[in-house]
């Protein structure tokens, strides 16, 4: 393991490395800034006028700390684990995507940078990156593919609201993984002024350790809360990964706990075996993307597959290296579930506790109602509710507005 | 000496400077490609950069974008591209060939696959545009060992501090990217590019070639009067992209290669 031969916590080592996964691989042009990035951000790092700053900025304006919500209903339903929502979705514009942005925007200000772009897929990071666009006064450029500006179009408003620039990107499929090339287009092409917010745990080094440790804060209120409410640590984490950030947000501070069980939940779209999905490590081989090597999906001329999810913000044909590593090792268990598993989840949790849930986070809910009824009752199991559902609204009417229909017709 | 150092030698003695040419290899289909592909020499092209295409060409703009999906769709892929690369061999062994792409298919391919398969099948150089010298063990390191020149990108981000680190492991000729900018994108001041190469001379001995945004035979022969080699790249893909038929295609690329040939040749006269 990276750094230490006792820890999980340690990586990436000085060239931006987790084992074989991460690394810095993207053009000259952009090499430069990239470490200035990395330097800028140790020094952030250790500032305590930087940390007294994002402290602010998450408890007065993102909202924090988020609840740890014991899920009374879910758990009876289940009959098994008690289960704990980490309620994200409760942040300010509706996700875990925040707590990155709110750092980076702090960064990119120190920096001297003006112009903010960014890559988005369902848009939630593209909404939390206007946002704070918004409130720094700083230019904002999203880059979205055109498959996303149509399933999200109540997010595209959101943006625009916010004073952002939405460009649709046409490449290939119109998704995430092209929204990002384009972002990185830009980003070379006006590299002197502006500063790239990648939304995720993935590109070159340092975003895959900046971009975790920013999210890591709800890893840590996690421990807190649990230990404040049951007076231990849980026995198990799930939560949904396409890039991944909310997950390693929260488990990276639980690594180094071997009591504590580690699930992430890829999206296996209309399953692996159909070659229509998500699921990197499940369904992927290791390979270099947009600036970092990690499990890819590939054909057998190393180009890359577009991803299939119902949900736009796991629709990436990549993972963040450091899952990718910790896959490898074996210290976090990633499985995947269908987007039929991952609707039902999304209705139960709507029916069971009133909360619409974001069809990533439904992913993570599919997999505890796998698992928790068959854990003992004492198996405390806390899952990241990293978003809330209300940008779904267009995707889940489309798959079951005739199922609904009745009752709203009695109504 | 490599057929890089060969080529930049007599062109030195006769004071001129190289047309490096650039085009993806499978655009528009196989067949086509390899017939412009083998026309370049004569047309006037000095050394031949060969796209290898991949599905996310990042720093490429939208000719060459354009270029890799019309190549990908007629089932362009590696081995088929050093295909290409045997058949131009057998009838020219004097032009030096660089390989240009980005690391995914290469490493998909396997390393030492790939470096065996390029060597023999006639690949003087690479050009792999996400691998930094940060990544050198991953590719360039065991390529340089068996005598592939690994060919590096500078741009006007790479300061005189990053320099040595860049040029460093250089081998065959300097790429100067003279915007900081994608593929095809607006072109560079004169004054900017005199400075630029200034600056790389006080570095390397390598010979230096420009790029980016170059697209006329009088932007050529200005180019020429500077540095050691002018690259063109998305204006020949254009060619291709505006042709109505294969011939056209082939017709259109060797004519403009000819034409910024002679702009290359009669620079320095």
């Amino acid at each position: 393991m990276p750094g230490s031969q006792n820890s999980y916590r340690n990586g990436p080592d000085a060239k931006g490395l987790f084992g074989h996964f991460g690394g810095q691989y993207v053009a000259e042009t952009l090499m430069p800034l990239i470490h200035d990035l990395a330097a800028e951000y140790e020094k952030a790092k250790a500032d305590p006028e930087f940390i007294k700053e994002l402290a602010y900025f998450q408890r007065d304006y993102v909202g924090r700390p988020s609840p740890l919500y014991f899920a009374e209903r879910l758990t009876e339903h289940c009959g098994g684990a008690k289960i704990y929502l980490k309620r994200e979705e409760l942040n300010h514009t509706g996700a875990h995507k925040i707590n990155n942005c709110i750092g980076q925007i702090l960064l990119a200000r120190r920096m001297g940078k003006k112009r903010i772009i960014a890559e988005t897929g369902a848009g939630m990071h593209g909404v939390a990156t206007a946002t704070v666009a918004a409130r720094f006064g700083m230019e904002c450029v999203i880059f979205m593919g055109t498959t996303d500006i149509d399933r999200q179009q109540a997010n595209v408003f959101r943006m625009k609201l916010l004073g952002a620039t939405v460009i649709p990107v046409v490449a290939g499929t119109g998704t995430l993984k092209d929204a990002m090339n384009e972002a990185l287009r830009d980003w070379v092409t006006n590299v002197h002024n502006t500063f790239y917010m990648i939304g995720t745990v993935a590109g070159p080094h340092p975003y895959p350790a900046m971009v975790r440790d920013f999210q890591a804060v709800i890893g840590k209120e996690t421990r807190e809360q649990i230990l404040e409410k049951e007076g231990r640590l849980p026995d198990s984490l799930v939560a949904c990964i396409g890039g991944g950030s909310n997950a390693i947000g929260l488990f990276h501070p639980f690594l180094d706990d071997a009591g504590v069980q580690i699930v992430g939940v890829e999206a296996a779209g209309y399953g692996i075996a159909t070659g229509k999905h998500a699921a990197s490590l499940n369904g992927g081989e290791p390979g270099v993307l947009h600036g970092n090597r990690t499990f890819l999906l590939q054909d057998d001329d190393g180009q890359i597959i577009d991803a299939h999810s119902i949900s736009a913000g796991l629709d990436y044909p990549g993972i963040g290296p450091e899952h990718a590593w910790l896959h490898d090792v074996g210290r976090v268990e990633y499985t995947s579930v269908t987007d039929d598993e991952a609707l039902a989840a999304f209705h139960q949790c709507c029916r069971l506790e009133g909360i619409i849930p974001a069809l990533e986070s439904a992913h993570a809910l599919a997999e505890v109602f796998k698992r928790a009824p068959t854990l003992p009752k004492d198996h405390l199991m806390v899952v990241n509710l990293s978003g809330r559902g209300d940008k779904d609204m267009q995707t889940v009417m489309h798959h079951l507005g005739d199922a609904l229909a009745p009752q709203e017709n009695k109504a | 000496m490599s057929r890089l150092q060969t080529r930049f030698a007599e062109l030195k003695q006769h004071n001129r400077a190289a047309l490096v040419t650039f085009i993806t290899g499978g655009d528009p289909d196989y067949a086509t490609s390899l017939a412009i592909l083998k026309g370049l020499p004569a047309a006037g092209a000095d050394v031949i950069e060969l796209g290898m295409p991949f599905t996310d060409p990042m720093a490429d703009g939208p000719a060459i974008q354009l270029a890799n999906i019309r190549a990908l769709a007629g089932k362009q892929n590696l081995a088929k591209t050093l295909q290409m690369v045997r058949e131009f061999r057998e009838g020219d062994s004097d032009t030096p060939l660089v390989l240009m792409g980005y690391f995914n298919p290469i490493h998909h391919y396997g390393v030492a696959r790939f470096i065996e398969d390029a060597k023999a099948a006639g690949v003087d150089g690479l050009i792999v545009v996400d691998l930094p010298p940060e990544h050198n063990e991953d590719l360039c390191t065991p390529a340089q060992a068996v005598g592939l020149d690994f060919i590096r990108l500078t741009t006007p981000t790479t300061d005189d501090a990053r320099l040595p680190t860049v040029l460093n492991g250089s081998s065959g000729f300097v790429y100067y990217v003279s915007v900081a900018g994608v593929t095809g994108a607006g072109s560079a001041t004169l004054e900017h590019v005199e400075e630029a190469v200034a600056r790389l001379r006080r570095h390397t001995e390598l010979p230096v070639c420009i790029g980016f945004g170059i697209r006329t035979p009088e932007h050529a022969a200005t180019i020429a009067r500077l540095a050691e080699g002018v690259v063109v790249g998305s204006a020949l893909i254009d060619q291709i992209a505006d042709a109505r038929s294969p011939e056209q295609a082939v017709e259109g690329v060797l004519g403009l290669c000819q034409r910024l040939a002679e702009g290359v040749r009669n620079a320095r006269g």
